[in-house]
């Protein structure tokens, strides 16, 4: 019987979970909403800061020397004559017009002639653009880069990278998916990992107390140590859930929120990864929801526990926050550091420099803390004062 | 007859907060609830603890089920120390009292089977006890219903019928009658007279006086967590109905006033 009870209490408190539909719901909707949330935010960054490829600006130009207008009608653009120069440019403030390039007369006389190092000041083109317009930025950045590409070739004396045959740029695919999903999945993970357990942890201890269903449970011969691993085991199911479903929710989405810098494919992580992270993962759970737990017991009511346990999230967040400092720790010492040495394996994971070794030092330290807290919440859940007092 | 509960020299006190302290008027850090408490209570009876809100009733029936821990003294459950050995004292006794409350998100019927199973109650036992409970308190109407949407008296069923799910020998009620109605409350009276038939020891507090004379053979009476009085019932009303007797008892204890 004692030991079926971790089983029993472990199912009982599925079942709670599963026969509460809005429980389920909390659940599973994170995932949803953050798939969600990223492509809409990824999308309206897309339409807001990215360049149509199909957009012809509207450039007009004054004294544009026909050489240059050859050399501009190349990368597509067209220079129309201006008129009258206030109102081109009140119509690229309007975003009805995108830029005005206004050369000196003799452009072409001047430049040709001109001596660096010479007291006169050399022939100055002058470009107004919208800043505020993505379009109109994209054409200053274009006509900018197609001006210094011919002043470097009139005075050519030697070459950077000028091959188009050659790929000077060794990082692949693999690292640039790498070094953005290092910066960003660790904090995010942790986050919503943390909120995993955040949403049922608190429930079913703090919620227990405050209803009064934790002392019929303390009232059978069943052991406190049992009751204690059953419900730890019991959250740490639900939150992964939870987290699994906010993690596949946030990769799908990934690749929309970052503009399609990043592409995941099968190809991107191995099994090994997976492995390594899917160990790192339920460890972490097992940490987190052991903490919350000994924080929720503390605690008189649900919301109590909530306000004692914003200290815990924030830190948690910070923690994560060091993915985007650098690269993983190296001393292995520093993975026997929980929640800290979550995130240094989740940083090594996703750039592709996952140690086995240190996956288990975490494993082996957050099982440690588990352990102890386990002991925590058993000597917890046996303290009148703790459990009784309203 | 057998002495199953032995109550000896039990005291608890509680330490009071400042709020506490405001709102009952006290300057007093510590409350004791209980002071010295010793009764003895005998296989097939039904013992009363009578007294006034706040008289440590409630305190010692939660000592007595391990809730908790006495500051002094000590109580043995057919024979297992409430101290030193709480856990075989649980496996002893149900415990029924207003403070322990079911969850909201099962029926009966799985909470019967889930605490049943915490006892160790074979499946084919718990189903014939879930039977035969459910029947007598009538809970089969409800069996399937979530506590949520059950009523006040369907819920003190149902938790009179789980606190029974391993037919322990020794029972103890804080209150049992408290807040039903009355068809609900003489169901309950009912039951504990049909327990007492089944040679069960049975402690039951209360403030109503009626409930002591009709269910109870033996009485003891708390003032301020103190025993001032512990006898059979007839020896206790020397010939007065409960409710005067109890009332010369207590402006005795309190030296001529209410």
């Amino acid at each position: 019987m004692k030991n079926n009870a971790i089983f029993k209490i472990f199912k009982k408190e599925l079942d709670r979970f599963f026969k509460d539909r809005r429980t389920l719901i909390a659940l599973l909707m994170p995932g949803i909403l953050i798939y969600l949330m990223y492509s809409l935010m990824g999308n309206f960054m897309s339409d807001a800061f990215m360049p149509d490829d199909e957009y012809v600006p509207t450039i007009y130009s004054v004294n544009a020397p026909a050489e240059i207008e050859t050399v501009f009608s190349q990368v597509g653009y067209t220079l129309t004559p201006s008129s009258d120069t206030e109102t081109e440019k009140q119509a690229i403030t309007d975003n009805e017009a995108d830029l005005l390039i206004v050369f000196p007369e003799n452009f072409m006389n001047d430049m040709l002639a001109y001596q660096p190092g010479s007291d006169l000041a050399a022939p100055n083109v002058e470009i107004y653009y919208n800043s505020a317009s993505t379009n109109s930025a994209t054409a200053f950045t274009t006509v900018t880069a197609v001006l210094d590409s011919i002043e470097s070739s009139l005075s050519n004396k030697f070459d950077v990278n000028n091959s188009l045959d050659t790929q000077f740029d060794l990082a692949t695919d693999e690292d640039v998916t790498g070094m953005i999903f290092s910066m960003m999945m660790p904090m995010l993970m942790m986050m919503l990992l943390f909120s995993g357990c955040m949403a049922v942890a608190p429930e079913s201890i703090a919620g227990e107390k405050e209803r009064g269903t934790i002392a019929t449970l303390l009232i059978t011969p069943t052991k406190r140590s049992h009751i204690a691993i059953g419900k730890i085991l019991a959250l740490s199911v639900m939150a992964l859930i939870s987290g699994t479903s906010s993690t596949v929710g946030t990769l799908l989405s990934l690749p929309k929120l970052m503009g399609g810098a990043v592409e995941l494919s099968d190809a991107t992580y191995n099994a090994a990864d997976y492995v390594m992270l899917a160990a790192v993962i339920l460890s972490t759970v097992l940490v987190f929801i052991t903490l919350i737990s000994i924080i929720s017991a503390y605690a008189k009511t649900v919301k109590e526990a909530g306000t004692y346990l914003t200290p815990l999230m924030i830190l948690s967040m910070l923690i994560g926050l060091s993915g985007m400092m650098g690269e993983a720790a190296t001393e292995r010492a520093l993975y026997a550091i929980p929640i800290f040495n979550s995130v240094q394996n989740m940083i090594a994971i996703f750039s592709f420099n996952g140690d086995v070794i240190n996956v288990i030092i975490t494993v082996c330290a957050n099982i440690a803390v588990t352990s102890i807290g386990v002991f925590v919440l058993t000597r917890m859940f046996n303290n009148e004062k703790i459990m009784f007092n309203k | 007859m057998k002495e199953l509960i032995k109550v000896e020299n039990l005291s608890k006190s509680f330490k009071l907060s400042s709020k506490q302290q405001k709102i009952e008027k006290t300057s007093e850090k510590v409350r004791r609830a209980v002071n010295g408490l010793s009764f003895e209570a005998y296989e097939g009876e039904i013992f009363g603890l009578l007294g006034p809100n706040g008289a440590g009733k409630t305190t010692t029936l939660r000592m007595l089920a391990t809730l908790i821990k006495p500051d002094s003294g000590d109580a043995f459950i057919d024979g297992c120390s409430i101290v030193k050995d709480p856990d075989s004292v649980r496996a002893k006794i149900g415990f029924l009292t207003s403070e322990l409350k079911l969850e909201e998100f099962f029926t009966p019927n799985y909470l019967f089977d889930f605490f049943s199973s915490l006892h160790g109650i074979s499946p084919e036992i718990s189903a014939r006890r879930k039977r035969d409970l459910f029947t007598r308190f009538g809970i089969n109407r409800f069996a399937e219903v979530k506590v949520a949407d059950m009523s006040t008296g369907m819920k003190q069923k149902t938790s009179l019928a789980i606190s029974l799910v391993h037919d322990p020998d020794i029972i103890i009620f804080d209150e049992p009658t408290n807040g039903l109605d009355v068809i609900t409350a003489k169901t309950v009276t009912d039951f504990l007279l049909y327990l007492k038939e089944q040679k069960k020891t049975i402690i039951v507090s209360t403030h109503i006086f009626s409930l002591i004379e009709k269910l109870c053979d033996r009485v003891g009476i708390i003032i301020d967590g103190k025993m001032v009085a512990c006898d059979s019932l007839e020896e206790i009303c020397e010939g007065k109905t409960l409710e005067d007797r109890f009332f010369d008892i207590f402006t005795e204890y309190h030296g001529g006033e209410m």
